[in-house]
C-alpha cells in the first residue's frame, strides 16, 4: 500500500518551478510529504512506513519527494509538520494538527460545506466544515482500533493475506451479509475465525473487514453534506469507498492521493505563512 | 522554546500546612482514646459530624492523591483482581487497591503509617452509588458502622418532600453517632458548623467567580488544587480563613492585571472529572497555547447556597439535593449554559470519563445540545479521573490543540 522508498512515483505536476512549500504529516503507521510550488501546485510527494525511527521517516519522504522532482533543500522556503510525530520533525517552522489539515487539504479541493472524514492508521476523525472553509467541529474516534487501518491489519493478519490484497479479495465476495460485530479487535478477529470454522470464504470475511471499518467510521460522527475521505485507507481501499456510498446513498468525494491530503493541508499553510529560505 | 509554568499561587504554602494538620489530625483521631474518626463522602453530612465532635476524613481526597501521585494506576488491578470491575470508579478501585498494598501517599507526604481507620463510614448516595460500595468494603474489612444517606437523583426542581425525606435521614443518624461519638448533639454547636460551613461555600464561590475577570487569575487546574478545603475542611474557621487569604492574593491579581495565563487569547468551560494524573500537563499545554480553563463543574459542586444555620438539617438536605450531579439533564443544561455566559467560555471541553458516568454529562447528547443553544464550539475526550489504562495522551493533546486552533479560526 505504500511505496519502500523505491523507485518513486512520478507527481502529477512536475517539474516544479523555483521555491517550494513543504508539508510533512507523521503519522502513527505512514509519513508522507507533500511539496507545492509557489502557485499552489502539487509537484511533488512521497509516503513512507512511519516505522520506529519518527525524525528519519520525516527526512526521508522530503528528501525523496525532492529527488523525485529534482529540486534541492535549499529551494523550501518553510516547512510545516503535523501528525502523531509533529513534533519532531526537523526543521519545521510550525507544527498544526491533523485534524486542522485534513481539513485544510480536503477543502482545497473541495471548497463548500463538507464534512471530512480521515481513517487513519490508528484513528479516525470527523470534521465538519462551513462553506467558508471554517471549522465547526470534529470528533475522533475512541482509544480502540475499531474503524482504523489497524483493524484492517488484524483482520488481514487473521485471514493470512497482505493488507494490500484485502481490497482485491473483498471485491470478489459474493456473499456481502456476513458481518463482524465486535467493536474490538481482539473480539473481531475471534469472529473471524468462528467464521472461518463455520464455512465462510476469505473475500466474505474481507468484505466484512471493511464494512466493519464503514460503520465504525459513521459511528464516530454526525456526517452532513458532502463527505470528503482522507486517508491511506481511503486511497487504497476502493472498497470502502464503495460500502460508504451504499451506507450514505452518495458516493463520497476522494481527493486525488487522499493519503497525502494531510501533508498537503500542512503544505498549505506553509504557503500561507510565507518566509524566506 | 522550553514549556511555560503555571505561575505559583503563594497562598498555597498555607494551603500544604493546614492539609498536612488536617491528615495528622485524622491519624491522631483514629488512634487516640476520647477522639473519634469519622470517613466522609465529598458531598456528604460533614457538618452533623463536625458537630457531634468527629474528626472528618475524606476518601474521595485520597482518592484523588493517589491520581495525582500516578500511583492510582498500580494499585487499581488490585482491586479489580478481588472483583471490583476496571469499568467502575476508579477512585474506589485505587482507593482499595492502595489499601491491599499497604500503599498510600500520606506515607510520604506527611509521615503517617497507614490511611488513618475510622470509627465510623458516613455515605450520601447524591453523587453515585460507588461510594456506599467503597464505604462498604471497609466496613467488612475493620467491621466498623456504615451510616449513610439514599438520595434521590435525576432530580429537577428539589421539593419539599425531596427536603423532608434527607433530613428525615439525616436526623434518623444521630442516635448511632451519638452512640459512637459518645456525646450527644449539640443543636447550637451544629448550627455554628453550618454557619461556618456556609460561610467556606461563600468564600469559595467567590474564589472561583474571581475568573469571571478577563485575563482570569485563576485556571481550573489551579482550582482543583485549591478546592481541598472547601471539600475537606468545610464548616472550619480555617478553611475560611484560607480562602480570605486566596481571594486577597486573586484580587491583587486582577488589581495587578495578572493573568493566569499570559497572553489569554481563549476561555474555555470544563465538564466533568479532572485527570488527575495529568493535572500538570494539562495546564502546561493550555499555557502554550494562550488558553484559559476559566471555570467547571466539578470546582463549583463545593458550593452550598442553601446552608442555614435557622434549619441545620433542612438546610443541610436541601444543600446536598440542590447538587448539580443530583439534578436532571434539563437543569444541568441551564447550569451550564449560565456558567458558560457568566464566565464567557468561548466553548466547553467535555470529559468522559470511562469509569465515573456520574460526572460525565456528554452521554445523551448534552454537548451537541449546548453548543447549538449557546452558538459555541465543543470539544469532548475520552478518558479517565485516575485510571491512565483508558488515557491516551497524543489523543487527547491533539484533541486540544485542534479545537484551540478551530477557536482561532472561527
Ligand atoms: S461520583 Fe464518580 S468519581 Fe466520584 S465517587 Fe462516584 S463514581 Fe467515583
Amino acid at each position: 500500500m505504500m511505496s519502500e522508498d523505491t523507485a518513486p512515483p512520478r507527481s502529477p505536476e512536475a517539474p516544479p518551478a523555483g521555491r517550494l512549500y513543504a508539508g510533512i504529516d507523521v503519522g502513527s503507521a505512514a509519513t508522507k510529504a507533500v511539496l507545492l510550488s509557489e502557485d499552489g501546485r502539487l509537484v511533488g510527494h512521497h509516503v513512507r512506513r512511519s516505522g520506529a525511527d519518527l525524525v528519519a521517516a520525516a527526512e526521508t519522504v522530503l528528501d525523496l519527494a525532492l529527488a523525485e522532482i529534482g529540486a534541492p533543500r535549499s529551494s523550501i522556503v518553510r516547512i510545516v509538520s503535523t501528525g502523531f510525530g509533529r513534533t519532531v520533525v526537523p526543521g519545521a517552522q510550525q507544527t498544526r494538527t491533523e485534524i486542522a489539515c485534513h481539513a485544510r487539504g480536503a477543502y482545497h479541493h473541495f471548497p463548500m460545506a463538507i464534512t471530512v472524514i480521515d481513517v487513519g492508521g490508528q484513528d479516525n476523525k470527523v470534521i465538519r466544515l462551513a462553506a467558508d472553509g471554517r471549522q465547526l467541529g470534529f470528533r475522533m474516534n475512541r482509544k480502540c482500533a475499531a474503524g482504523t487501518g489497524a483493524f484492517l491489519e488484524e483482520i488481514a493478519h487473521r485471514l493470512d493475506v497482505g493488507l494490500g490484497e484485502l481490497d482485491l479479495l473483498a471485491r470478489q465476495a459474493e456473499n456481502r451479509s456476513i458481518r463482524i460485530g465486535s467493536y474490538c479487535t481482539v473480539f473481531a478477529a475471534t469472529e473471524v475465525l468462528s467464521r472461518i470454522r463455520a464455512g465462510a470464504g476469505l473475500p466474505e470475511l474481507a468484505y466484512a473487514a471493511f464494512e466493519s471499518v464503514a460503520q465504525r467510521v459513521l459511528e464516530t460522527g454526525h456526517a452532513e453534506g458532502p463527505i470528503v475521505l482522507t486517508g491511506g485507507v481511503a486511497e487504497h481501499s476502493p472498497m470502502l469507498v464503495e460500502i460508504l456510498d451504499q451506507k450514505l446513498g452518495t458516493p463520497p468525494l476522494v481527493p486525488p492521493f487522499a493519503q497525502c491530503c494531510g501533508a498537503l493541508g500542512a503544505a498549505l499553510f506553509a504557503r500561507d505563512g510565507g518566509g524566506t529560505p | 522554546m522550553p514549556d511555560a509554568k503555571p505561575k505559583p499561587i503563594e497562598t498555597a504554602k498555607m494551603m500544604k500546612r493546614i492539609m498536612a494538620d488536617h491528615f495528622r489530625e485524622a491519624d491522631a483521631a483514629s488512634r487516640e482514646a476520647g477522639k473519634k474518626l469519622a470517613w466522609c463522602t465529598s458531598v456528604g453530612p460533614a457538618e452533623l459530624l463536625h458537630a457531634m465532635g468527629f474528626t472528618v476524613y475524606f476518601p474521595e481526597n485520597h482518592a484523588a492523591m493517589l491520581g495525582a501521585t500516578r500511583t492510582a494506576t498500580d494499585h487499581i488491578p488490585k482491586a479489580n483482581a478481588i472483583g471490583y470491575s476496571p469499568d467502575i470508579c476508579s477512585y474506589l478501585t485505587a482507593d482499595v487497591g492502595a489499601h491491599l498494598a499497604g500503599k498510600t501517599p500520606l506515607q510520604d507526604a506527611y509521615g503517617l503509617t497507614g490511611i488513618p481507620k475510622p470509627h465510623v463510614l458516613v455515605y450520601n448516595t447524591n453523587q453515585c452509588r460507588d461510594v456506599k460500595d467503597w464505604f462498604a468494603f471497609y466496613a467488612r474489612k475493620w467491621n466498623v458502622p456504615l451510616v449513610g444517606v439514599e438520595s434521590f437523583r435525576g432530580v429537577g426542581d428539589v421539593t419539599k418532600e425531596h427536603v423532608d425525606s434527607i433530613a428525615g435521614q439525616l436526623r434518623a443518624m444521630v442516635p448511632e453517632l451519638e452512640r459512637i461519638a459518645g456525646r450527644k448533639l449539640d443543636l447550637d454547636r451544629f448550627r455554628e458548623v453550618v454557619k461556618e460551613s456556609r460561610e467556606t461555600s461563600r468564600l469559595w464561590r467567590e474564589t472561583l467567580e474571581t475568573a469571571a475577570h478577563k485575563p482570569s487569575p485563576l485556571t481550573f487546574f489551579d482550582g482543583t488544587i485549591h478546592m481541598g478545603p472547601a471539600v475537606v475542611l468545610r464548616g472550619l474557621p480555617v478553611a475560611n480563613e484560607y480562602y480570605r487569604a486566596l481571594l486577597q492574593e486573586l484580587r491583587g491579581r486582577i488589581d495587578g492585571k495578572v493573568a493566569a495565563v499570559d497572553g489569554e487569547r481563549h476561555r474555555l468551560y470544563w465538564d466533568g472529572m479532572p485527570v488527575w494524573g495529568r493535572l500538570r500537563e494539562m495546564a502546561v499545554q493550555f499555557l502554550g497555547l494562550k488558553t484559559c480553563v476559566v471555570a467547571s463543574t466539578y470546582c463549583s459542586s463545593w458550593i452550598f447556597d442553601a446552608l442555614d444555620p435557622a434549619e441545620p438539617f433542612e438546610s443541610m438536605a436541601r444543600a446536598y439535593t440542590e447538587l448539580f450531579i443530583v439534578r436532571d439533564d434539563q437543569y444541568k443544561e441551564r447550569y451550564i449554559r449560565r456558567m458558560c455566559e457568566q464566565f464567557s467560555a468561548d466553548g466547553i471541553i467535555w470529559h468522559d470519563a470511562k469509569t465515573c458516568p456520574n460526572n460525565s454529562n456528554n452521554r445523551y447528547g448534552m454537548p451537541e445540545r449546548l453548543s447549538q443553544a449557546l452558538g459555541r464550539p465543543f470539544v469532548a475526550f475520552n478518558g479517565d479521573l485516575n485510571d491512565l489504562r483508558c488515557y491516551s495522551d497524543e489523543q487527547v493533546k491533539t484533541q486540544f490543540e485542534a479545537f484551540v486552533e478551530q477557536l482561532a479560526g472561527g
